[in-house]
């Protein structure tokens, strides 16, 4: 029998990257291809052709020329903790691991910048600013595992993005690779750079622009105080108009974070962190600043919860009880795993003033699918987490969670939201794309994509539908009786 | 007052396509003095204003780019919030849609953010005549790529930004301004030293061989803050920090070219004796110079910054030069959003 193509495509493949790369920088043999192929979201899996792990950013401008020159496509990968599929490999591509970009390349405590290569965790960048004390903001729940090149793919956030930012405002300058194989620094220590903002353009472009080489990030002071309440409450609607309180009355906590019955019962059961098992959600209100500052804001924004209807607050008595208000809030998803064989984690965006019947409307669909649902959500940015719970080995039960989770999705743009606050689109949530977005949006962004990577080689099939996948989702989802992208034709 | 022109707008580049007419956007002209001069026929966006939503505990404003700041501004302010980036005004008719389109954010820059990081969402006029929403109200949204931030700073050349959604914050309980005499070399290594403290600084200029501080916050933070610092409270502070902003300081009088110096904060400073004003904690100098361009671009890139020839310029390009990867790439940004080269051609870089 001959040798199949695909088998074929892999030794020529393979025979020309060991021209470029050291002999264990590439792996063809099935087993050691296994661990990649998926990324935080298992439910996707592919084998990629070839896995290649280089450590010089010119073998990495030598894999991508030869890529380009053979239209093989490339999908970058950092410690794989996406939660959208976004690192799902090619199946005729190369997964491009930079997980042996791993040095801190410079503290510099003067500008108050780290620079380091991307596959750096996010929480290392910290450790190594704290003999300093500065810190890097961001801090994505994934942070002891998850690499700065990934947070810039995806423009992580993190409890603390209400008052610190996302990613793309802890940036400050890359070093990236164009397809092509051009080398580029948009950026640097300086706090803006000439021309068009690339830079922001590349965050959160899921690996579809540009390969990133060495990122320099924004440290900040430590702030030598932090507090933190616990509020509870008998409807989440309360909850809701509590935060709206906080924030109208001028103060940006440092992490605002909401958890709903079901959510806040099982991080109990696993973490005892002493929540209020009865109420109807809780809120954690996180401050820092410094001592004096602290004082008056904790005063204040306790007031503020009691006159909006808290039935409990709780103020943090020491730095044991302040890590225990927290570590329910953080083992919140694991804690859910618990309940259910697997979960789906969604991640959408709302105003927050429509969280009540937001939260309604999720409640109705979990039971017209007949699966049970929890809700944790970062309250003040209006980034909402509900989580899907089912059963993978109960046939029929990963499709009713895709189609719930799809419906989540749709209606947080209907009500002026987004479909993804921070885990990205990836392969995941594609399709409801063609929801948020009209045809001519879509093809601006296919447009933008083919300026930085003319022959469309990087992570392909991700992040932005083709009008025809719109089109055809679309002929399944009919809104308001009018077919989005009517101008195309129908499959 | 408040109209929607967005459909006349559109009509008209539509009719600029068929007829090949450059076009000019044309808001109040206050910031028309940097950059290149624009050859085309004016697009006047001025008359698309009004604020189109506006809810204050969800911190976000949606306005129309012909929205006049100061209109906004103190709509804002009835709410008791801000734009937190401060921006210049540079005429008293500035619109929201002028400030977007070049970036410019005041002495609170380095640590509220610039503009751009505060862009939520921007319905945008492309070259091509077509009209698109990226981004949006909510404070965090990463599906598709960041259009709505890329207009910012382009200076019109990719798009005619149309409705603009901004996140505005609280306005500061608190401010306090204080002085210290001490000459510029001085100045950058407090700076340095203050930076890596938890203060909530948010103004630091160097002028006339006076450092200048400005805390705001909540009461007790500022005080602490303040006490933390030392040297004299500045009494009409407000005035200092507005002439700074706006370019009125004595300072910038005179027709000297004014360089704007883009700088990691820490880099010491220059062999030269020449006027100059430090802003943002060392990250923007401002530098009265008539030496060659090509010298002091040459000395701001040697440190890892940039230069731009803000007023006064000499002959020759405005902006720093972009090296040749980077400029293909704006090229080929340009076919994309304005493919016939319509809009503000030529105001950033030629050919752009």
């Amino acid at each position: 029998m001959s040798e199949s193509l695909h088998e074929r495509n892999r030794r020529a493949l393979a025979r020309a990257l060991r021209r470029i790369l050291p002999e264990d920088a590439v792996l063809t043999e099935k087993e050691d291809l296994r661990p990649f192929e998926c990324d935080g979201l298992s439910a996707y899996r592919a084998l990629p052709l070839i896995a290649v792990l280089p450590e010089t950013v010119e073998q990495v401008q030598a894999i991508l020329e030869l890529c380009h020159v053979n239209e093989v496509p490339v999908v970058a990968r950092g410690a794989g903790t996406g939660l959208s599929g976004g690192a799902l490999p090619h199946r005729e591509g190369v997964l491009l691991s930079m997980a042996r970009f791993n040095r801190i390349l410079e503290i510099d405590p003067a500008n108050r910048t780290a620079t380091v290569q991307p596959g750096v965790t996010n929480l290392a960048v910290s450790e190594a600013a704290a003999p300093h004390g500065l810190f890097y903001a961001p801090d994505p729940s994934s942070q002891i595992a998850c690499t700065i090149g990934g947070n810039v793919a995806e423009n992580s956030g993190g409890v603390h993005c209400l008052k610190y930012g996302l990613t793309v405002h802890n940036v400050l300058g890359i070093e990236m690779l164009t397809m092509e194989g051009q080398r580029l620094r948009l950026g640097g220590k300086t706090l803006d750079a000439p021309g068009f903002d690339l830079l922001a353009a590349m965050h959160g472009s899921e690996g579809l622009l540009g390969i990133i080489t060495e990122v320099t990030l924004r440290l900040l002071p430590k702030p030598p105080a932090v507090q933190v309440l616990l509020a509870a409450f008998d409807s989440v609607a309360t909850a809701g108009d509590a935060v709206g309180r906080i924030l109208g009355a001028g103060i940006v906590p440092a992490g605002l974070e909401m958890m709903d019955n079901p959510s806040l019962r099982a991080a109990e059961d696993f973490v005892h962190a002493g929540y209020p098992v009865d109420a109807a959600a809780i809120l954690l209100c996180e401050l820092d600043g410094c001592e004096a500052e602290i004082a008056e804001l904790t005063e204040q924004v306790s007031g503020i919860l009691a006159e909006a209807g808290a039935t409990e607050v709780r103020v943090a008595r020491n730095e044991a009880e302040k890590a225990r208000f927290w570590a329910g809030r953080k083992a919140a998803f694991p804690a859910v795993g618990r309940l259910a064989p697997d979960y789906y984690c969604m991640d959408g965006t709302i105003p927050r003033k429509r969280l009540a019947e937001v939260l309604e409307r999720i409640a109705e669909l979990s039971e017209k699918y007949g699966l049970p649902v929890a809700n944790v959500f970062h309250a003040g940015d209006g980034n909402l987490h509900p989580l899907i719970l089912y059963d993978a080995n109960q046939p029929g039960e990963l499709k009713k969670a895709e189609e719930f989770g799809g419906e989540i999705l749709e209606l947080c743009v209907a009500v002026g939201g987004t479909i993804t606050g921070e885990h990205g689109v990836g392969r995941e949530k594609i399709d409801q794309m063609c929801v948020q977005f009209d045809s001519d949006e879509l093809r601006y962004f296919h447009a933008l994509k083919q300026a930085f990577d003319p022959a469309g080689l990087l992570n392909p099939g991700k992040a932005i539908p083709t009008l025809h996948r719109c089109a055809e989702f679309g002929a399944m989802h009919v809104h308001h009786g009018q077919l989005p992208h009517p101008e195309l034709e129908r499959f | 007052m408040d109209t929607d022109q967005r459909d006349a707008l559109q009509a008209r580049v539509r009719e600029a396509m068929d007829s090949h007419t450059p076009l000019r956007i044309a808001g109040s002209g206050s910031k028309a003095f940097l950059g290149q001069p624009v050859r085309g026929e004016p697009l006047d966006v001025t008359g698309h204003r009004g604020i189109v939503s506006f809810e204050p505990t969800e911190l976000v404003v949606t306005a129309r780019a012909g929205t006049p700041l100061t209109e906004l501004e103190a709509t804002l302010a009835e709410a008791n919030l801000c734009l937190p980036f401060e921006p210049p005004r540079f005429g008293p008719d500035a619109t929201l849609g002028g400030t977007v389109a070049t970036g410019l954010a005041g002495p609170r820059r380095p640590w509220s953010g610039s503009v751009r990081d505060h862009v939520l969402g921007a319905t945008l006029l492309t070259g091509k005549g077509d009209i698109l929403h990226f981004g949006g109200e909510v404070m965090k949204n990463v599906a598709g790529y960041d259009v709505a931030r890329l207009m910012c700073g382009a200076f019109g050349t990719l798009g005619v930004l149309l409705d603009i959604s901004l996140k505005v914050l609280p306005r500061p309980a608190a401010r306090e301004t204080r002085v210290l005499e001490m000459p510029a070399g001085e100045a950058l290594e407090t700076l340095q030293r203050l930076a890596r403290e938890p203060l909530p600084l948010t103004g630091a200029v160097h002028v006339d061989g006076r450092l200048h501080l400005r805390f705001e916050g909540s009461e007790a933070g500022v005080a602490a803050g303040a006490r933390h610092a030392g040297g004299d409270i500045l009494d009409d502070d407000e005035a200092f920090w507005f002439a700074i902003r706006e370019q009125m300081h004595p300072f910038f009088a005179g027709n000297m070219t004014l360089w704007r110096l883009s700088l990691p904060p820490a880099t010491p400073l220059a062999a030269m004796d020449e006027p100059m004003l430090i802003d943002w904690g060392g990250a923007q100098r401002w530098l009265r110079s008539e030496r060659e361009a090509q010298a002091i671009r040459a000395e701001a890139e040697a440190t890892g910054g940039h230069a731009t020839a803000f007023r006064h310029a000499p002959e020759g390009e405005i902006f720093h030069p972009l090296p040749p990867a980077a400029l293909q790439l704006h090229l080929r940004l340009k076919e994309v959003f304005d493919p016939f080269g319509l809009l503000n051609y030529g105001r950033l870089y030629p050919d752009l």
